[in-house]
């Protein structure tokens, strides 16, 4: 079985849920006693494919046209490169960029595929694989029957792959025939809140508000700054990105982003089970919720009914003296 | 201008859904069933196009499916559709034999825009939008959170994991609707009576040239269990407390 993983990255870096996909694709071949190879793809690629060549050899494709990530270049390169090396099983992680591309490039292919695996097995050759459906009410094991099999993994599921301290592999700079790159959309940009945080799928811990959060500022001063005193993630329900409060990409959800982080405090949401979706399996989970009622103390391993207006204050200035104690 | 809307009838999510004891299916008997909440959603920005730009603008929703999809395209109807088409189909369904009986009807209908949810509520899967311009050769605006129709062209915002991208593509295309782009409305009484009027066509999976050719197979389906013991903590210190010295979350 050819293994074959789409890497995602920021143009210097691979994002580090592509480390998780490229433990999936070891554990296949591992098992099938084949080989696994990244996929680079993008514009002045370089430093990227010389990161993951310190894991497994890489195929490189670098054009302009490749620039910005564009469901019709990419899908062809990826469905042109996995025809012409054989691939049994191409993967990525879950994200947008791997939800937007992969299935077109499944399509392309002819190719039958899985969404967000959380866990696999290989029988008779075919990939078994426990994807969350119903909002995460529900883990349904698929059998992917037909070639290539296609899959996008939940980072969160599997550990990063570890780099080889020995030697890096090769890296294969591959040229494509310019038809395979044209897209008739045009990239027009992208407007990015500038982060000072970490992104919520990989922070050790992430603070998220809800729809207690009454404006920008107050979610800034309360979960903005305990996110900052835990030295973490901001994140939100979808009722801020709704409001205009935060930005879509903080959102954790089934329509968001999914997190499983050492630990989640998640202040004034109700718990909402599509927001359960995309928290519900980290490690240890704090409430802060006015409403002892509240569905989020389901699935909580600490709660603590209250206000957030005055608990997350008090919080930050408990832990800020703490930090200062332990360090002075 | 032809707007095509595919509409999947899924259980209301909001219920609470399990898995049967053998693990044979979903419990979903009980359940309510709704038009899938982003397919509603592209349903809602296809009418408000035609509310724009007049009559010029035809909504046709379609939905593939057995028997109680009448309900949901009725409802359709009610919220604005022009027309509705029911691919009457018995067998389970995937996103690739739905993409291809969606293919057969596009080239049926010739719309210039499909306008559909990204992701079924149901299966999660995420796939039937970008599997369908593919296979028709357009391209694919994802995750849409702003439309804006420039004659020919359609410009694209989305949603991504690092911010709002724009896209601007010529139609025909596929564009799939994430959350932030309208709030759905409600049918008035009218609207629903009116809509009984509205045609809505059946036509058989077998006519359309598509043999259902499965690629996933559910082997068993399993609830997730999420319960854990919430332990109530009475002040921010006690909070601290347990944080420290029981998960030693923190420093
Ligand atoms: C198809 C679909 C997909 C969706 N996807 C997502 C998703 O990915 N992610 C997501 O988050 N949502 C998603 N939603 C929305 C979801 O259903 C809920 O509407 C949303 O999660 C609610 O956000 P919330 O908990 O912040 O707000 P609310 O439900 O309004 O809850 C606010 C909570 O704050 C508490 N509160 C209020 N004031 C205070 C205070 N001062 N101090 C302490 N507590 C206070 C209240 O008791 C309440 O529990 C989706 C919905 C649909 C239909
Ligand atoms: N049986 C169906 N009938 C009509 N549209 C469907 C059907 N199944 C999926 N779709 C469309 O495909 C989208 C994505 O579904 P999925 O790929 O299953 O997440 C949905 O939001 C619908 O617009």
């Amino acid at each position: 079985m050819r293994n074959l993983v789409v890497a995602e990255h920021d143009g210097t870096h691979l994002r580090s849920a592509s480390l998780s996909c490229l433990t999936f694709a070891k554990m296949v071949a591992s098992v099938t006693n084949s080989d696994v190879a990244w996929l680079v793809l993008g514009h002045g690629v370089e430093d990227v494919a010389a990161e993951a060549a310190n894991y497994v050899p890489v195929i490189a494709v670098d054009s302009p046209a490749l620039a910005h990530p564009l469901a019709e270049p990419f899908s062809q390169v990826i469905a042109y490169v996995a025809r012409a090396r054989r691939i049994d099983v191409l993967s990525a992680a879950t994200s947008t960029f791997a939800k937007d591309i992969l299935p077109r490039a499944a399509a392309l292919l002819g190719g039958t595929m899985a969404s967000d695996v959380v866990r696999h097995e290989l029988v008779d050759g075919q990939l078994q694989c426990d994807c969350p459906q119903y909002a995460g009410a529900v883990t349904a094991t698929l059998r992917l029957t037909g070639s290539p099999q296609i899959a996008t993994v939940r980072a969160s599921a599997y550990p990063a792959a570890q780099a080889m301290d020995s030697q890096a592999h090769a890296v294969e700079q591959l040229q494509v025939v310019p038809a395979m790159l044209t897209a008739r959309a045009q990239y027009e940009g992208l407007k990015s809140k500038q982060k000072s945080r970490p992104d919520v799928t990989e922070a050790r811990v992430v603070v998220s508000g809800g729809r207690a959060l009454k404006n920008s500022q107050d979610f800034e001063r309360l979960v903005g700054q305990l996110a900052d005193v835990l030295g973490g993630a901001a994140g939100c329900s979808r009722a801020l990105v709704d409001a205009g409060i935060t930005p879509n990409e903080l959102q954790v959800g089934q329509t968001g982003k999914i997190v499983a982080p050492e630990l989640y405090v998640a202040l004034g949401i109700s718990g909402a089970v599509q927001h359960l979706a995309g928290m519900k399996n980290s490690r240890t989970i704090v409430a802060v919720n006015s409403d002892p009622e509240a569905p989020i103390f389901e699935v909580a391993d600490y709660g603590l009914v209250g206000d957030v207006y005055t608990v997350v204050p008090e919080l930050i200035e408990k832990l800020q003296y703490h930090a200062a104690c332990a360090t002075g | 201008m032809k707007i095509l809307v595919p509409t999947k009838r899924v259980p209301d999510t909001d219920q609470k859904i399990v898995a049967t004891a053998d693990g044979t299916r979903v419990a979903v008997d009980h359940i309510p069933y709704v038009i899938n909440p982003f397919d509603a959603i592209a349903l809602e920005e296809a009418v408000r196009i035609g509310e724009r730009l007049g009559e010029s603008v035809e909504v046709v929703a379609v939905g593939i499916g057995g028997e109680g999809y009448e309900q949901q395209l009725r409802t359709a109807l009610a919220t604005g559709a022009h027309r509705a088409v029911h691919v009457v189909c018995g067998q389970t369904l995937d996103p690739w034999n739905v993409a291809r009986l969606l293919r057969a009807i596009v080239e049926w209908e010739r719309p210039q825009l499909v306008l559909m949810g990204k992701q079924a509520v149901d299966d999660d899967a995420s796939q039937t939008g970008q599997f369908l311009a593919a296979l028709l050769d357009w391209p694919q605006a994802t995750f849409a959170s702003r439309l804006e129709l420039q004659g020919e062209r359609i410009r694209v915002e989305r949603e991504t994991d690092h911010g709002i991208e724009t896209l601007n593509l010529p139609l025909p295309a596929v564009v799939t609707t994430d959350l932030r782009l309208n709030e759905p409305r409600y049918a008035s009484l009218a609207a629903i009576m009116k809509a009984k009027k509205k045609p809505l066509d059946l036509i058989d999976a077998e006519k359309l040239g598509v043999t259902i050719d499965p690629r996933i197979e559910v082997l068993r389906y399993r609830s997730a269990e999420t319960q854990r013991r919430c332990e109530r903590v009475r002040s921010v210190d006690e909070l601290i407390e347990r944080l420290r010295n029981q998960v030693g979350a923190i420093v």
